[in-house]
Order: structure tokens, then C-alpha cells, then sequence
């Protein structure tokens, strides 16, 4: 089999397609307009390319876009649509938590991972699950800040 | 004027949230219908003849548009220019090669070029073209290769391209006078710029047979060059500059544009090119490894009395930037300290590694590495406090740079940096664990902002007022993440008196906005910035002066705050800016203007003996780190890191502080892990599991102290933070690591490996 249609939702939207045997799920999602989700390295060491598959934060560019069929797939373009999304979306503009952008996406989908399964906010715990997504630009300080601060009012 | 509204707020960028809702597009986000896609084709070997290239089969093959190698390119040979509008010499212009031609000199560097209909098909068409080559022995090592007999890189009878110098007062009466002489030799690494963005563009030819490339660049007067190596006229090539996903100075030279423009040429069709994070790290420039021989004197009360430096960069395969980088490092060889007698002596030197070009620091870090560790060196020998060291003998308003000589008029935050970072440790961390042992480590530096003045530099800007009181810029600025553009718009909306929502920017445009000059050398600050501020004071003159007559109010008893023009001591009577545009557009009153920022302009200097003013204004800051080192792994761990540098006027402080932060981060990798490591030309560390840079994980919480002198000569005051910010980090990690176990590192990075070599050195003996 070289290719199959495959049927998946990404931000509350059903998408069918065609994708191929060998075809990441990075490159099947970025071929078909999600653009939002970034290529940084394509092997899994960077994180720009996170996207939330059936509620777990993965990396796009190690998954075959054949094992989101029939799934549910997030990206930060349909974080508008969530309430944590769209708090940690104005936590990072407010803080100043981002510089050139190209790390954002993939950070603020692990971060609403991490805030949904961890509701004890923890400065260290942030850090180490941000720690497969890279960052060149701000040294991280802002960025661990905008997710505390959203881990913090998500408590109450 | 009042006080500030807007500057000197740490407000959310302009760009923030389209960033943040993934709506911004960068270069590999864009396509075109028909569009092809691009591969490029990469020497096996670092040096070899090319004997044949063999492009039949693969053009062949089914869905290939294009092959093109070096006999297909017009201008195959230009010369490397970075935007400046002056000349200024064989010194610091060379070799730009587009494709190999008979021989090549680095692996990684492009030989040929494929479009094709797919990604796919562009890949299985680079596998079909047959290069014969025979390899030659190459020279890898910058010393080796400045020696006579040496592997020649290029085609001139010597690898050395660049030979910089400057002297003052007599060495060797410095030497005798001196209580205390150190002698030791330093060296830096190849390190890449590692942004999360790779390289990446898109071109086409437009409706009026106009070629345009789209492309993630941080220089778009390159337009120029491209236009050159096609044989087109320059108004017949359009750069675009997007927004970047980072530059750090890996994006100031031309990336894919030539080839994307070859390709788009030939075909007539939109092409795609993108690199692979493996190819970027192969093949774009490095950071210089720096071989640095180092001789200080000083008295026994710790002044320093003689200091003699010899710098030997590695130019890597191609010149690029490396006579300027060289340039750098030889008047920032002294640091900011005064020393009556000095003499340095630089090189840069040809190999055949990877080509070498601008980072981040541009030649300021390795120096500092040099003379702060050797600072630290003398605290300790010597036995004075690592802060009253510097105290004694570092710069201050009115003193003059030990290398050139420039004489520092704008005020010197020296050492007033240092006391605060220093300070700023508070209590020492304890520890109980004997094998953890805490260290600290202070290093203070200078770096540049502004490029060198005898580039004539130059910045434009335009800024409109429109009928219904909403704002239009129009800047070349091309923005690499640091807040380039959101800050002309801060500067607008301040004069201008409107709120930031009210300003729209255009931006990156060789064609329709007025070009900026490059965003590199820590310029656009104060370039941009002036450029910007000029240009919107003087459409605020045009409506203070018709809201005066309307008012019947001086001018100068004027304000422009929130849309209102008003009296300043009575806010009561004002008139709606709204009112005042309209009135301007009836009388025909221009309310736009584009203005011209000037640097000052030098000379070329003697560049054996470099006297005098080399650039227009220094950024001074210091860092202070603590550390613990694991005696067992060598592993060191951060416990706390603070920056203070005066930024003169920091316009946004959340940009400013991002800054200080992103750069501390970016210069501790530098200090801890990262390395390219090439094996004769061959690189051994091409993905992120290999080339190591921070994480989340590994980095302390920074502090950020500013300090705002309003001494800067950027728009009230402000200096660059953008460079200085990382410049300093690595001796003051690396002397917090003696402080802690006694173990002197003298290359970069302090790998776990090294420290435990040396801590267990007798063992090793065995």
C-alpha cells in the first residue's frame, strides 16, 4: 500500500485525505494548509513541530500521518477554541515570553498538556516538561513564567 | 515633552500575537501554484578536484525541471559585499562562489542545483548526478595552514586573507616593569547559530517579469548581489524578507536566495528551497574558532601594565566575513580595561573546514574568554577580590579603548555593572555533598553597536499619518526575533501620540520600503530607531504647529497624548488629532516624511596599526555566576547567573530583558556544551542530539538587572543589547568553575570530560 485516505479531526475539524505509506504526520498536516505547525529538525530533537494527538503532546515529524487516522489532532491554531488555550496564548503575549515564534507552537501545546495532567503548578516540574522543546531566543525565563502563572490560575 | 506613554513600557509586541495564534507566515510557509521544489547537491569530500559532473541522468528523470552547475550560473565568481553603499577594499571583500567549479573546499558546499515537481523527485534526482572527484589533502588546522608549504585552500599563494594589528606605548619595557607575568593560550570552537528556523525561501517572477525572493534573511540589500550573479539590473530583483524564525548572524549571508533565483530563472516557475537541519548545520557559516596567544603583565597591586595578543582565527573555506570578524577581535583583544602598553597581532587563515561568518558577538566573545579568564588568573595569583581587580584598572567616562585608542565621550557604566551583578549573588549557596563543590565567577566586557564606521552606515525610514488618524510605516528593517520592527512602531506611537493598535508596519521590501541596512552588528536600535524617530518627529512638528494655530497656543506648550492634542499645562483645551490630520490634508500639509539616519563616517583604517574610531559607541555590561560542579562526572550545574549592562534607555523592557536572558542562555552553551566538531573537514555533530544546546532543563532562572544611563546615542538615549548581551557569559562561568574545584579550562566548551581530565589528571598520568 502506498497511500490510503485517512479521516481525522484537527482542531474540532473532520479533514479527510490521501497520505502515503512513509509520509510524517508533520509533513501530511503542513501539505495540507496547517502551516502552524513548524519543521525544525524532522527528527524529533527540537519539538517546533508538537502537535496533541487523541490528548497526548507528540512530535509530529516521528509519527506517520497513518496512525492519526480516525484521531483527534490539535495545533495551536485551534487553541482559540479552548479556554487553557487561550489563556496560555495571552499569558505568553503578555509576559513578553516570545521572541522570534518559532518555538511557540510547539511550546504552548506542551504546556496545556502539561497544565492538564499536572494541576500542582511546579517551577522545575515546568521546566523539565518544556525540556524537548528548544529555544534559541529567550533563554526560557519568560516562557517558564506565562505557563507557571496559567498553571497557577488553572489551580483554583 | 512628558513623560514616556509607550517607550519604556515592557507592552506585548505588535507581532506577539499573531505568533501566538500561529497565524504568521515564515518562509517555508508560503506556496505558489506550479511551484517546484529545490534540492541542492553537496561536495563528498572537503577538498577535492571536481574531474566531472554528469547531470544527464538526472535530468531525465520524470518530473525534473532544472540541473544547473556552475557552467549555468552567469556570475559564477562575484565578490561578497554586506550591504554597505561604500568601498571598501580587497581587505574585506572576497570570494563568493555560487557552485563549485573545479575544485571544492569545504563538504557541504553546493555543486549542483535540482527543481523538480516533488520533494521526493528533487531528492531522487541529486542520487542520479555523477561528480568524479579526487580528493586532496586539505588543511584543517588555521595554525598549520598560515605556515609556508602549507596545502594552498584557495587560489592565492597563501591561506592567510586577512593580517590585523595595533600597538601602543612599548611592550617591552611594559614586560620589565611587571611584578607578574601570565603567558597562556586560549581557544574557541566552531559553533552554529542553531536557530529553530532553518534556511529557507521562495521565488518567482511577478506579472512585470520581476524576480522575487521570498526568503527568511536578515539582509535584504543582498538583492544587489543576486541581481549581479544573474547579470539583471537591480530594479529587476525584489527581496522580500519575512519574518525570521532566528538569525544570530547565520542568516546575514546569502542562503538559498542565489540558488532559488538560478532555478526560478531557468524555469520560469516558483521554486521552494529549504534546508534540512542536517544541511544547515553541514553547511551554513560557523562561528570562528580562535587560537589566542595571550601575555599580561601586571603589578603587584593588580594594575595592568602590558598586555600582548596574537589571534588566530579559522576562515574556513571562504573569506565572508572573516576580515571583519578578525577586526573586531583585534580591538576588542584588550577588553575594557587600561593598559598603557599593548600590542596585538590577529590572522585569519583559510581551511578547508566549513566556511566561518558571522554570530552573535562577531569576534567580541573569544577575545573575552581570553583576557577574563587571565584576569581571573591574577585575582587569584595576586590575591585581590575578583570585583577590585577590575575596579583598578577598568575604563570610565573620558578614558581611552588600550587597543585603538578611541576615546569613550558617552558614559561608561564601568564599574558600576560589574558591582551589581556581582552583588546581585547574594548568600552563597552551601553544600554539604564533598563531591559538589560551589563556585563563583564574575566577567565584565564591552562590544560594539553600530557597525564600523568606516562602512558610512545608513538607515531609512517612512512614516505616514492617514486621514483617519491611523499610522503606516514603511522600514527595509528585517526583524530576526528581537523585537526589530515592534520597536519603530513603539517609537511611532510615542511621538506620534497614537496607541500601538493605531500603527501598521510594512516591512523588508528592497522594493517598497526604504531600505534599513542589515540587521546585524547590533545596529538597528539605534540605526532604525534614529532613522525612525526623525522621521516621526517631524511629522508631529507639521501637526503641533497647525494644532497651535487652531488652539492659538505656542507650540512648544503642545502635547500629543492618546489621540489628543493638548495643552500641556491646561489638558482641558485640546483639539482631537483627528481634527488637526484633516485640517493638515486641507491645506495641504504633508503628513508623511522619510528620513535618513547618518552613523559617523571614518576612513579605512592602517590595518596593521587600527588608531582611532572603529565604531561609533561600546554596550558595557558584566556576569556573575554561581555554580556547583560534580567532582565525580564534571558535570556543572548553574545554581545562579546575573547580567547587568547599561542599555542606555531601554525602550522595551520586556525586549531588553529577553535580550539579557536569551543571551546569557546562548552564551552558556557556548561556555558548557557546544561544538561542532570537525574531523579533517568532516562534521561529526550534524542534528541537535550531537551539537548540544540548552534546554528548559539546564539553565537557571536569570536575573536581569538594567541599568539606563541615557548615554547611548539610539533614540533617548538607548544602546544595543542584542550582541554585548552574550559576549561575557562564558568567562564567568568558567571562572566560577576554578572558584569551585581549582581546575582551569582554557578551550572551549568546559565539557564534563575536560573538567574531570583535569581534576584527575594524576590518574590519567598512570
Amino acid at each position: 500500500m502506498e497511500e490510503q485516505r485517512i479521516e481525522l479531526t484537527v482542531n474540532d475539524e473532520k479533514i479527510t485525505a490521501v497520505a502515503r505509506a512513509e509520509e510524517s504526520l508533520l509533513k501530511f498536516l503542513r501539505r495540507n494548509g496547517f502551516t502552524e505547525v513548524k519543521c525544525g529538525c524532522e527528527k524529533g530533537e527540537c519539538g517546533t513541530c508538537t502537535v496533541i494527538l487523541n490528548k497526548k503532546a507528540v512530535k509530529s515529524c516521528i509519527i506517520l500521518a497513518l496512525q492519526a487516522n480516525h484521531k483527534e489532532v490539535w495545533t495551536v491554531k485551534g487553541m482559540e477554541k479552548l479556554e487553557l488555550g487561550i489563556k496560555l496564548q495571552e499569558s505568553f503575549v503578555n509576559h513578553g515570553a516570545i521572541q522570534c515564534g518559532f518555538c511557540t507552537p510547539g511550546m504552548i501545546l506542551t504546556a496545556k498538556d502539561y497544565i492538564e495532567k499536572n494541576p500542582i503548578p511546579d517551577r522545575e516540574e515546568i521546566k523539565k516538561a518544556i525540556s524537548g522543546n528548544l529555544c534559541r531566543c529567550t533563554g526560557y525565563k519568560k516562557i517558564v513564567d506565562a505557563i507557571y502563572d496559567v498553571a497557577v490560575e488553572n489551580q483554583k | 515633552m512628558s513623560e514616556f506613554k509607550i517607550v519604556g513600557k515592557p507592552i506585548p509586541r505588535h507581532d506577539a500575537w499573531s505568533k501566538v495564534t500561529g497565524d504568521l507566515k515564515y518562509a517555508d510557509d508560503f506556496s505558489l501554484p506550479g511551484m517546484l521544489f529545490s534540492k541542492v547537491l553537496r561536495s563528498k569530500y572537503p577538498a577535492a578536484k571536481i574531474i566531472s559532473v554528469d547531470t544527464s541522468k538526472a535530468e531525465q528523470l520524470d518530473g525534473v525541471r532544472a540541473v544547473l552547475t556552475a557552467k549555468d550560473v552567469p556570475h559564477n565568481e562575484t565578490v561578497t559585499k554586506f550591504g554597505q553603499s561604500t568601498e571598501v577594499g580587497k581587505g574585506f571583500e572576497g570570494l563568493y562562489r555560487v557552485l563549485a567549479d573545479k575544485k571544492v573546499r569545504f563538504m557541504g558546499e553546493a555543486v549542483a542545483l535540482v527543481a523538480a515537481e516533488t520533494e521526493e523527485i528533487a531528492e531522487k534526482a541529486l542520487d542520479l548526478i555523477e561528480v568524479k572527484y579526487e580528493p586532496l589533502p586539505g588543511a584543517f588546522n588555521p595554525v598549520e595552514a598560515m605556515k609556508p608549504g602549507a596545502y594552498l585552500v584557495g587560489e592565492n599563494d597563501t591561506n592567510i586573507i586577512g593580517e590585523f594589528g595595533c600597538h601602543q606605548g612599548d611592550i617591552e619595557k611594559g614586560f620589565a616593569q611587571a611584578d607578574i607575568i601570565i603567558e597562556d593560550t586560549y581557544k574557541a570552537p566552531f559553533v552554529d547559530h542553531a536557530y529553530l528556523e532553518p534556511e529557507a525561501g521562495i521565488s518567482w517572477i511577478d506579472d512585470y517579469g520581476i524576480l522575487n525572493i521570498r526568503v527568511s534573511t536578515q539582509v535584504i540589500e543582498h538583492f544587489r548581489d543576486v541581481a549581479d550573479v544573474l547579470g539583471l539590473p537591480h530594479n529587476k530583483v525584489r527581496y522580500i524578507g519575512t519574518m525570521m524564525g532566528g538569525g544570530f548572524g547565520g542568516k546575514e549571508d546569502i542562503t538559498v536566495e542565489t540558488y532559488l533565483a538560478l532555478l526560478t530563472w531557468k524555469t520560469k516557475k516558483p521554486v521552494r528551497l529549504v534546508y534540512t537541519r542536517e544541511e544547515s548545520i553541514l553547511c551554513h557559516s560557523k562561528r570562528h574558532p580562535f587560537v589566542m596567544k595571550y601575555k599580561v603583565g601586571a603589578k603587584k597591586d593588580g594594575k595592568l601594565i602590558a598586555l600582548d595578543a596574537e589571534l588566530i582565527s579559522d576562515a574556513g573555506a571562504y573569506p565572508y566575513l572573516s576580515p571583519w570578524v578578525i577586526l573586531y577581535a583585534t580591538v576588542n583583544a584588550a577588553g575594557p580595561y587600561c593598559i598603557p602598553n599593548v600590542k596585538v597581532k590577529s590572522y585569519c587563515v583559510l581551511t578547508n573546514n566549513t566556511f566561518t561568518s558571522a554570530n552573535r558577538g562577531f569576534g567580541a566573545p573569544q577575545p573575552n574568554f581570553a583576557y577574563e579568564s587571565i584576569m581571573d588568573e591574577l585575582s587569584h595569583r595576586l590575591n585581590i577580590d575578583p570585583l577590585e581587580i577590575r575596579r583598578r584598572n577598568c575604563l570610565t567616562t573620558g578614558k581611552a579603548l588600550a587597543t585603538t585608542g578611541q576615546v569613550f565621550k558617552t558614559y561608561v557604566a564601568l564599574p558600576e555593572v560589574a558591582e551589581k551583578a556581582w552583588k546581585a549573588l547574594g548568600e552563597p549557596a552551601g553544600c554539604e555533598d564533598e563531591n559538589r563543590k560551589i563556585g563563583r565567577g564574575l566577567a565584565i566586557g564591552l562590544m560594539s553597536y553600530g557597525r564600523m564606521t568606516f562602512l558610512h552606515d545608513s538607515s531609512r525610514c517612512y512614516v505616514r499619518l492617514e486621514s483617519d488618524g491611523s499610522v503606516l510605516i514603511r522600514s527595509g528593517i528585517p526583524d530576526l526575533g528581537g523585537g526589530q520592527i515592534s520597536l519603530l512602531c513603539q517609537i511611532v506611537a510615542e511621538e506620534l501620540g497614537v496607541p500601538m493598535s493605531q500603527v501598521k508596519i510594512y516591512h523588508s521590501d528592497t522594493a517598497l520600503t526604504p531600505l534599513a541596512g542589515t540587521t546585524t552588528a547590533t545596529r538597528q536600535t539605534y540605526m532604525s530607531g534614529n532613522a525612525t524617530l526623525k522621521a516621526a518627529r517631524e511629522v508631529r512638528n507639521r501637526i503641533l504647529n497647525k494644532a497651535a494655530e487652531i488652539l492659538n497656543v505656542n507650540q512648544d506648550k503642545l502635547d500629543i497624548i492618546n489621540e489628543k492634542v493638548l495643552v500641556n499645562y491646561d489638558p482641558a483645551q485640546y483639539v482631537p488629532l483627528i481634527k488637526v490630520v484633516k485640517a493638515c490634508n486641507a491645506d495641504g500639509i504633508e503628513l508623511f516624511c522619510e528620513a535618513q539616519f547618518n552613523a559617523p563616517s571614518t576612513i579605512v583604517p592602517n590595518l596593521s596599526n587600527i588608531r582611532g574610531m572603529t565604531f561609533p559607541d561600546f554596550t558595557f555590561g558584566a556576569q556573575a555566576v554561581e555554580v556547583a560542579v560534580d567532582t565525580e562526572t564534571g558535570q556543572v550545574e548553574i545554581l545562579k547567573l546575573t547580567t547587568c549592562y547599561d542599555v542606555g534607555k531601554a525602550i522595551n523592557p520586556f525586549s531588553v530583558e529577553g535580550q539579557m536572558e536569551g543571551g546569557s542562555i546562548y552564551g552558556m552553551g557556548y561556555a558548557l556544551t557546544e561544538e561542532v566538531i570537525m574531523e579533517k573537514g568532516i562534521t561529526m555533530t550534524p542534528s541537535f542530539a550531537e551539537y548540544i544546546i540548552p534546554t528548559a532543563v539546564d539553565v537557571p532562572d536569570v536575573k536581569a538587572i538594567l541599568v539606563e544611563s541615557g548615554g547611548g546615542l539610539g533614540p533617548y538615549g538607548a544602546k544595543g543589547i542584542g550582541e554585548p548581551s552574550c559576549s561575557i557569559i562564558a568567562p564567568a562561568i568558567l571562572n566560577a568553575i576554578y572558584d569551585a574545584i581549582e581546575v582551569r579550562i582554557k578551550s572551549l566548551p568546559a565539557t564534563p570530560e575536560k573538567i574531570i581530565r583535569d581534576l584527575k589528571k594524576d590518574y590519567f598520568k598512570k
